[in-house]
């Protein structure tokens, strides 16, 4: 029932996307073609990234706010590498971009896991020890486009099948995530952990080193999302992406995840970001401030929050009837 | 008869969609005395409560007070009243002082509306000590146990004129001296011309305590009168509209080869030198009075907590268990005692909450089998006759009961041979409790090997072959057989005669 709940969450969000399109199109048809909407996707694909990790980070009752310094500070640092060593080859460069990712996201984990701290606290001090180290590493120079080998500056853009790479690899993930969340026992683990962590330990789960994976899925999309978006604006500095981590909340609570955990699904963040995407490449377009547009990002995350309350308060009220005759 | 009651229900039925929760029930509350409401779960006990405070509105029937018929439209209104209820956990708040405990909601006011503080404390101080309460009004509320907790319930009830108290199953946390102690309160209380609604599971209470009796059955009114011209006897049988008389299933026990053996267990600060063995197909009950160490112990054993030392052998075979994980991969598994908090995952749907402990059978690699686990579940559902559409269903849309089975199932699925249940009847009632007991004789009967954590004095004797008793984290009996009384649990569990020994 609960599940059946989310489908008709996800379908709304869909059909409030589908209506958003249509309206846009009144306006400016051309926004609607094909090779404008997968521009739109593409441009989405980072924020689809980390909004499906940070799912998974939610749906365990914590929360990543160290994910946009994480992408910023391995874009720096694939970056950096790519000015020392321009001959790198570009797999070889994604796969130190996913493992540093996975890394600081395993730190975030083990603090969480080992000490015992709460998340926010951990990844807010994260976020800013991210933040500081790429200032040490790049002593607050910027890498420009100039500087940067045209291999690492392409893969992004490359196109298979008419969609660039960037898209692809977002695909991929949310496809391969999917799976993680309905298939494995790990993803199993995270909705357990989420939705009662007692219960949970006793039938033999260890809520820390669940949320201490979450933690890692988090960090390593972070971490690959830094070294392609750093190569597709071809430019690295202390402070890209600043605040994108509060976009990627937004996009979680807009796609029906419960920030009190248990709660959500890959399907809902991808098209919670979806939306934030629609709505941030589509107002400019039909000249609309772009002051409405903070407005309009705002407002959708409280009318989801609203629908997930309601959604919830409707949860309690049939229990307590039936506990009345019951209990 | 007696004078006019201060607050009546006169034939008040309350139905909700698809339930009739009561059905023409009449309760009368007198000034200075003690009415006690018996019944089962279910039997409409908290629907009159809710009634009474205003909460819920009845579809039928009439509210009287001092004989005049009345409608309790809010909270607020059952409050102006004089009718107040203190709940099972009472509703304070830990961060605040007692005196503003005590009046929070209608604090005494100065100059601009401002909190008169020095009023309010003066006159905290003063109701408490109506109550005989020793608590300083400026203390935070966090500070005071669970005793004291409910003291300042009372005094805050006080506080707004209450005529009529109601009492929710009041002693269920409280120690044996804090019981003793409200009493007193009660009869206090009493001597005031309060009317008293008092909720109870507990029979020696009931007769301890009450003038009268109403007694509900499945949203009905079965019996009301003077308790002394009723046997708990009668009271039993109307409670449940049937002859209690073997309340425990008959069992002919019949223990096996040794499955578990625990050699030396050791803990810094909760229970030191814990060693015994347990065969299959029996039933080891573990007594003891609250805090002696038992749940600490399980918990051990269970790999929640670690141990200093100790060896767990399992058929024979050392088990090293240090985590929960690996206690159920040894065949051990643990029904805690707050089964609402620590049993099952709400949203999830009843197939993935049996499967749950049980994934790494119904899994290959990592990756879930789904319709392993859907064999799974279906097995273990029908085996406890689970009723519910289907089992894609969420466990939080179940009614309580179910819920409860959809636990047990959980656990019998991972095919245990050790089970340990913690209070495993605590807090329900008494034909659930029998239900409970024969499941426990069953498991038994199949070639389980049982441990019964209880504090229940007939449970243990009722239901188990053999009988461990603890005090102050250690093992300080093994009885068995004849040995088997009240008078002895109760002597080794409280060190008399024995405890000079030490």
């Amino acid at each position: 029932m609960m599940k059946r709940l989310i489908a008709t969450r996800e379908a709304l969000l869909a059909g409030a996307i589908v209506v958003l399109l249509g309206m846009i199109a009144f306006r400016f048809p051309a926004f609607v073609a094909p090779s404008n909407l997968a521009a739109v996707f593409n441009d989405s694909a980072p924020l689809i990234l980390l909004a499906t990790g940070q799912m998974i980070v939610i749906l365990t009752k914590c929360i990543d706010l160290s994910v946009a310094a994480n992408l910023a500070l391995t874009g720096m640092v694939v970056a950096m590498i790519n000015v020392a060593a321009p001959g790198v080859p570009v797999a070889v460069i994604l796969l130190v971009a996913l493992g540093l990712g996975t890394l600081l996201g395993m730190f975030n984990g083990l603090l969480v896991w080992k000490l015992d701290i709460p998340p926010i606290v951990v990844t807010l001090g994260t976020m800013t020890i991210f933040r500081g180290t790429i200032f040490l590493l790049s002593n607050g120079k910027w890498v420009n486009s100039h500087e940067m080998s045209p291999a690492f500056k392409a893969f992004p853009r490359a196109e298979l099948l008419g969609l660039p790479m960037l898209s692809w690899t977002a695909i991929l993930a949310v496809i391969l995530l999917a799976v993680v969340m309905t298939r494995t026992t790990l993803g199993r683990a995270f909705y357990a952990v989420g939705g009662n962590p007692h219960a949970a330990t006793y039938t033999g789960i260890d809520v820390g080193r669940t949320q201490f994976w979450a933690f890692t899925i988090s960090g390593a999309l972070a971490g690959l999302t830094g070294y392609l978006w750093v190569s597709r604006y071809a430019v690295a500095y202390v402070d890209i992406a600043g605040g994108f981590e509060l976009d990627v909340v937004a996009a979680c609570v807009i796609g029906g995840v419960s920030i009190a955990g248990g709660l959500g699904s890959v399907g809902g963040a991808v098209l919670g970001a979806l939306f934030l995407g629609v709505i941030k490449n589509a107002l400019p377009v039909i000249n609309v401030s772009p002051f409405w547009q903070l407005a309009i990002s705002g407002s959708a995350i409280i009318i989801a929050v609203a629908f997930n309350a309601r959604a919830n308060r409707q949860k309690g009220r049939i229990i307590l009837k039936r506990a009345e005759h019951t209990a | 008869m007696d004078p006019t009651p201060i607050l009546a229900l006169d034939r008040i039925t309350k139905t909700f969609p698809g339930v009739k929760a009561l059905s023409e029930v009449s309760l009368q509350l007198f000034p200075g005395q003690v009415t006690a409401l018996v019944g089962e779960n279910g039997a409409g006990k908290s629907t009159v409560v809710k009634i009474l405070t205003g909460i819920y509105q009845p579809d039928g029937g009439a509210i009287l007070v001092d004989g005049q018929a009345t409608r309790f439209a809010t909270a607020q209104s059952a409050a102006k009243a004089g009718v107040t209820a203190i709940h099972q956990e009472t509703v304070l708040f830990d961060e605040l002082s007692v005196a503003e405990n005590i009046f929070i909601g209608h604090a005494p006011r100065g100059r601009f509306g401002l909190i008169d503080t020095g009023r309010m404390v003066t006159r905290a101080a003063e109701i408490l000590a109506s109550v005989g309460a020793q608590i300083d009004p400026l203390v935070r509320l966090k500070d005071l146990g669970i005793a004291n907790k409910h003291l300042v319930a009372i005094a805050r009830a006080l506080s707004i004129d209450a005529r009529v108290v109601i009492m929710d199953e009041p002693t269920a946390a409280l120690s044996h001296k804090e019981i003793e102690e409200l009493y007193e309160l009660v009869e206090r209380l009493k001597a005031q011309g309060k009317a008293i609604l008092f909720i109870s599971h507990k029979f020696d209470e009931v007769f301890r305590i009450a003038d009268r009796y109403t007694v509900f059955r499945d949203g009905q009114l079965v019996g009301a009168g003077q308790i002394d011209e009723v046997s708990d006897g009668a009271l039993v049988k109307m409670m449940v509209g049937r002859d209690v008389d073997q309340i425990f299933p008959k069992r002919s026990p019949d223990p096996g080869a040794e499955v578990l053996q625990v050699v030396g267990y050791d803990h810094p600060t909760e229970f030191a030198d814990i060693g015994f063995n347990l065969h299959r197909g029996e039933i080891l009950g573990f007594y003891g009075l609250v805090g002696a160490g038992r749940s600490e112990f399980m918990q051990a054993l269970f790999g929640i907590t670690k141990p200093l030392k100790g060896v767990t052998r399992i058929d024979g075979k050392i088990a090293i268990i240090r985590s929960p994980a690996d206690a159920v991969e040894n065949g051990i598994v643990y029904v805690p005692e707050d089964r609402g908090k620590q049993g099952a995952i709400t949203a999830l749907p009843i197939f993935q909450n049996i499967s749950l402990p049980s994934l790494t059978r119904t899994s290959r690699n990592g990756f879930l089998r789904l319709a392993e686990e859907f064999k799974l579940a279906r097995e273990y559902s029908e085996r406890l006759e689970l009723r519910a559409a289907s089992l894609d269903t969420n466990v939080g849309n179940l009614s309580g009961g179910n819920q409860q089975k959809v636990v047990i199932a959980k656990w019998l699925a991972t095919r245990p041979k050790v089970i340990i249940l913690d209070e495993p009847t605590k807090g329900i009632d008494i034909g659930s409790k029998a239900a409970v007991h024969e499941f426990m004789a069953e498991l038994a009967a199949q070639g389980l090997a049982v441990i019964m954590v209880s504090s229940e004095i007939p449970e243990v004797l009722g239901m188990s072959d053999r009988v461990i008793v603890m005090r102050e984290g250690r093992i300080v009996a093994e009885l068995a057989g004849d040995q088997l009384t009240p008078e002895t649990l109760v002597r080794h569990a409280a060190g008399i005669e024995t405890g000079e020994s030490r």
